[in-house]
């Protein structure tokens, strides 16, 4: 598996998908490789437009200073919580052992 | 009884005048499901026994006195949305056996007036998609003709509501996810400005674009949804602190000092004869109704579609990271560490256009290329306000094509996903901009598919655009 | 010998003291049964969204303001992605390039020196869930996901491993001050990374290390000691040092390269769409600005300025703010503010650190210390019967009046009785009597000691002496 970026701008299908966590087969990555360049390369063309001095939206509503008061309340049921979990170990999620 | 052309409105006015019960009401429509759904595919899964409890509920609650804007009625909600106690697919593998601990606000909104949640309908899995052929389970065909597509995300929802297995449903809207499909299959969907309607408890595709909206027979009955569900809500910090009018009794019947924009750059080449003439001759009886018709620009709207899947796939690409097989739904087997469990269960789990979603969207965050891509995206996001902001200085609504063509054929557009994005141009736009946006039926072509006319209003103008909607809708009775 | 110098920065995450989490409204309280204090926003679930906690940002402005820091005008937060299964979401809300406060200092004594190590920043982000390992598998408790953390970055401003120490001990001082951390180590209130890098003077900074995730503040003297020891001798081998995280491991006493391969980061930041920015009123900043403590090192010059009490006791009674508070309402009504400071820093310390308690917790009040030391300045009190009194206090409160009254502890100063008692002592000790008149001064100190006894402690010790003398002289 790749785990390098590639130098040129070009998307790196199988670099990518390790940085989301998507094990590909050869021929998705292959597939993918293929229709992704070709919409990135459609993308790209937000970079003809002059967006020189334009302030980038990141809320298209104006908000600001949206708080809560700090006061606690009950959660979910343990039970509830721990039937959902694919796998439980004494009340906890368990996952394949962590190596740090 | 027959529930294939009732509209929640009309349905609302029988229970009132006691001609029947929701008992009734919910059985006829159980039965339309029955009948139809195995060639139609909108549903994902029915509760009828809930859904007649809740209806015995409600008529319990008729007769002891008690009121509710939506008492008794049967509404189907899209698979993305939390329902307590029910399961929440998102169309996808990956939620597999995950059961919602909690209600979405619009839906706890909706029950709070007396709604019945009768069904959950299909979708685009993780509403990807413009056809509904991307859910895990099957697509959903289209009422109009059984080989073409519903549209999509929400093509359960639309094709529910079409087809008469369904009073009014509950779809949501990305980037067309509620208009595209209820043009498609020729019923009315609203999509609210942002911020309009809480999204706590939809499954989050895009968080800066994603609305809940109303997909229905009747541009009242969207109304009637809307104010029920709309407002703000503190489990949402984006839900706005804005008044909630009575939509449904604010409605218009004539368009007198209306003033209606056609933006050139929604009439192009390659889209549809008939599409641009329908629309064109809805514009032409809007003129007859007496709104005034003006040229407008949106100079912008060639780079919608490309800041659009920037900043839908951007977001997606963290909203979905969390489906990893550690707390709910599907865990693939056989992992020998928690990286190895999260690239095989997040591999099985998620669909072809689901994962190449991901995927642009993790490149164009990744080290090097925010700025080209995300950052470029969001700023073309400013330049697309501003040209609706320019537009509705001049203007009260916009009418619009949704979409260039009308239903394509299932599988036509499957293996070429570009394609497929290229025909959200004109829906797009709303999302980025924030806007609202209502689709309503005006027309068919040749082959009988329907065709939608597109309303687009200011931020928080639902008011006009439902009132456009209204009167031309009425025009057409 | 060595010519190579070190450099430290240091990222100290601190628990804030919220009921509630950072974006939900689940319990904070430590020690709770596994998962039981979670909800559909700190697990991460389908839909659920976040919402601002308004006392942890207040919290943190407060600290940076405290520490000098500047409050920009717009802050914001973002989404950090890196999968763990200790994270709900998979990515973790924090700020990148706008946080709440920026700049600052702390300033710390070092080698006798006073100086002030800068801050880069202060930003506040969400806390991970705990993984606990089990032979074959780990698994995850989410009641820690959520919880408020403040992170405060440093400039590599740090030379040695005692400098750090020195600047966590003072930045604990002034989080505990300002009241925004209970800064309970045991319970993981504070947690560091450290970055280290050692070069020869004049040199450009070495290529830096990165121990993650310290939760005791010997644990990053002694890890900062060994990895600078370890940097040296590679360097002085010939090797070089490479760019990575390490980790510490308390019982074999040495930093290890993380065998995983989060060495490798793309943590693809955005803003996170689901939360406004904080835009914070100019003038609500200056309010908290002015209702903030004094800090402990002016307080400390104050105290010895309006107090006339020694730099040391200052320096003592300042450390802790409400020992300081409480000297200091003691003291405003007292002619004798160094007893009461004498009083604190013996009697009182010593008493909390035996019963490991706080001074908010004890029913004493700084007015019945006051009137004690008063007591014993009138002499209606000798010493030994002032800390009986002290110790009463201490464990029920009350009026020291009340209960020199109550228990008959009064000193005796009536010349009268006081003589009685003496001609009897004398009496029924001869010997010593004569033995003082032959010079062995020792033998009034006996006498002394006797009368004492006589009057059950409450005779005023210099009167009998005194008598004595003139009784024998």
């Amino acid at each position: 598996m790749t785990t390098e970026k590639r130098d040129s701008s070009d998307i790196d299908v199988a670099y990518v998908a390790h940085l989301a966590r998507l094990h590909l087969t050869a021929d998705e990555r292959e597939c993918f490789q293929a229709q992704l360049e070709q919409i990135v390369h459609y993308v790209r063309k937000i970079g003809e437009a002059d967006l020189r001095g334009v302030e980038p939206t990141a809320h298209v509503v104006p908000i600001r200073n949206i708080f809560r008061e700090d006061e606690s309340r009950e959660g979910l049921d343990r039970d509830e919580v721990l039937a959902n979990a694919p796998s439980v170990i004494l009340e906890q999620f368990q996952v394949p052992r962590i190596v740090e | 009884m027959d529930v294939k052309s009732l509209t929640l409105t009309g349905a609302g006015e029988l229970l009132a005048r006691g001609d029947c019960t929701s008992v009734e009401l919910v059985t006829a429509v159980a039965d339309a499901i029955r009948r139809t759904d195995a060639a139609i595919g909108a549903y994902l899964t029915v509760d009828e026994e809930s859904a007649l409890s809740q209806a015995r509920a409600a008529d319990e609650a008729r007769a002891a006195g008690r009121m509710g804007r939506l008492l008794g009625l049967p509404v189907a909600v899209k698979d993305v949305l939390n329902v307590r106690g029910q399961p929440c697919t998102c169309a996808s593998r990956i939620l597999q056996g995950y059961l919602s601990p909690y209600d979405a606000t619009a839906v706890a909104r909706l029950r709070a007036e007396g709604a019945v949640m009768l069904g959950r309908t299909n979708m685009d899995e993780f509403a990807m998609g413009s056809s509904t052929e991307n859910s895990a389970f099957h697509p959903t065909r289209n009422p109009h003709a059984a080989d073409h597509v519903a549209g999509g995300s929400s093509g359960g929802s639309a094709a529910a509501v079409a087809a008469g297995e369904a009073l009014a449903a509950i779809g949501t809207d990305t980037g067309g996810s509620i208009r595209q499909p209820a043009s498609f299959c020729g019923c009315v969907g609203l999509k609210p400005s942002y911020g309009r309607v809480s999204r706590y408890g939809l499954t989050a595709f895009a968080s800066s674009l994603d609305q809940i909206g109303p997909m229905t027979r009747s541009v009242r009955d969207a109304a009637l949804l809307l104010e029920v569900m709309a407002g703000r809500d503190p489990m949402d910090s984006t839900a706005v602190d804005a008044a909630v009018p009575p939509y449904a009794a604010r409605l218009r019947e004539d368009l007198r000092g209306v003033r209606l924009g056609r933006p050139r750059e929604y009439f192009v080449d390659g889209m549809s004869a008939e599409v641009a003439a329908a629309v064109d001759a809805a514009t032409r009886r809007c003129r007859d109704l007496g709104a005034e018709i003006v040229e407008v620009s949106l100079p912008h709207t060639e780079y919608a579609v490309a800041a659009y899947y920037i900043i839908a796939t951007a977001e997606a690409s963290a909203n979905l990271a969390r489906f990893d097989g550690v707390r709910y739904g599907f865990r693939a087997a056989g992992a020998t560490d928690p990286i190895d469990m999260y690239g095989k269960t997040r591999a099985q789990g998620f669909g072809a256009e689901v994962k190449r979603r991901i995927i642009l969207g993790t490149y164009v965050l990744s080290s090097g290329y925010y700025d080209a891509y995300y950052l470029s995206a969001q700023k073309m996001r400013t330049l697309i306000r501003r040209d609706f902001d320019a537009a509705f200085e001049r203007c009260d609504a916009l009418l619009t094509p949704v979409t260039p063509t009308t239903a394509f054929r299932l599988g036509e557009k499957t293996s070429d996903p570009l394609a497929m994005y290229l025909g959200d141009i004109f829906t797009v736009t709303a999302n980025l901009a924030g806007i609202c946006g209502l689709s309503v039926p005006c027309g068919a072509d040749a082959g009988g598919l329907p065709i939608g006319l597109q309303i687009l209003g200011p931020a928080f103008g639902e008011e006009v655009v439902l009132s456009v909607g209204h009167a031309f809708e009425r025009s057409r009775a | 010998m060595s010519k190579l110098a070190s450099t430290i920065g240091l990222e100290v995450h601190v628990q804030l003291k919220t009921r509630s989490k950072m974006f939900c409204a689940c319990a904070t309280a430590f020690g709770a049964p596994p998962n039981t204090q979670v909800c559909p926003v700190c697990l991460g679930y389908p839909g659920a969204m976040p919402v601002m906690n308004g006392e942890a940002v207040r919290l943190t402005v407060l600290t940076g303001l405290m520490l000098g820091c500047t409050i920009p005008p717009r802050a914001k937060f973002d989404r950090k992605s890196y999968f763990y299964p200790d994270m709900p979401k998979n990515y973790q809300i924090s700020q990148y390039d706008m946080p709440l406060c920026l700049g600052g200092g702390v300033e710390i004594e070092a080698g006798g020196r006073t100086r002030t190590v800068r801050l880069t920043r202060i930003h506040l982000e969400e806390d991970v869930a705990k993984n606990m390992h089990f032979e074959t598998t780990s698994g995850v408790d989410f009641n820690r996901a959520g919880v408020p953390l403040m992170e405060i970055v440093t400039e590599p401003d740090l030379h040695s491993p005692e400098e750090a120490m020195a600047f966590l001990l003072a930045l604990k001082q002034m989080l505990l001050y300002v009241g925004v951390s209970d800064c309970n180590l045991e319970q993981g209130n504070v947690r560091c990374d450290v970055n280290a890098s050692v070069a020869a003077p004049g040199d450009p900074l070495g290529v830096k290390t990165e121990i993650k995730n310290m939760n005791t503040f010997k644990g990053v003297f002694h890890a900062l000691g060994y990895e600078i020891g370890r940097q040296i001798a590679v360097l002085e081998a010939g090797g070089r040092i490479v760019q990575e995280t390490r980790r510490w491991d308390v019982d074999a006493g040495v930093t290890a390269s993380m065998r995983t391969k989060e060495n490798e980061h793309d943590y693809r930041y955005f803003p996170e769409p689901d939360l406004a920015p904080v835009e914070l009123d100019a003038a609500l900043v200056e309010g908290w600005r002015r209702g903030l403590p004094e800090a402990p090192r002016e307080r400390r010059q104050r105290m010895v300025r309006a107090y006339g009490i020694p730099d040391y006791d200052a320096g003592v009674l300042a450390a802790d703010r409400p020992v300081a508070d409480f000297f200091e309402a003691a003291a405003r009504g007292s002619k004798n503010p160094k007893a009461v400071s004498n009083w604190i820093m013996t009697e009182m310390l010593r008493l909390l650190s035996e019963r490991e308690t706080d001074i908010r917790n004890v029913p004493v009040a700084p007015r019945a210390l006051a009137r004690l030391v008063e007591m014993v300045d009138a002499g209606t009190l000798n010493s030994n019967k002032a800390k009986e009194v002290f110790a009463v206090l201490f464990e029920q409160g009350g009026d020291p009046d009340r209960i020199v009254g109550e228990r008959g502890l009064a000193q005796v100063s009536d010349e009268a009785a006081i003589e009685g008692m003496v001609d009897k002592v004398v009496r029924e000790n001869e010997k010593s009597a004569a033995d003082y008149r032959n010079g062995k001064q020792a033998a009034l100190q006996f006498l002394v000691g006797q009368v004492m006894r006589l009057s059950r402690g409450k005779a005023n010790p210099s009167m009998a002496a005194e008598l004595l003398r003139k009784r024998l002289g």
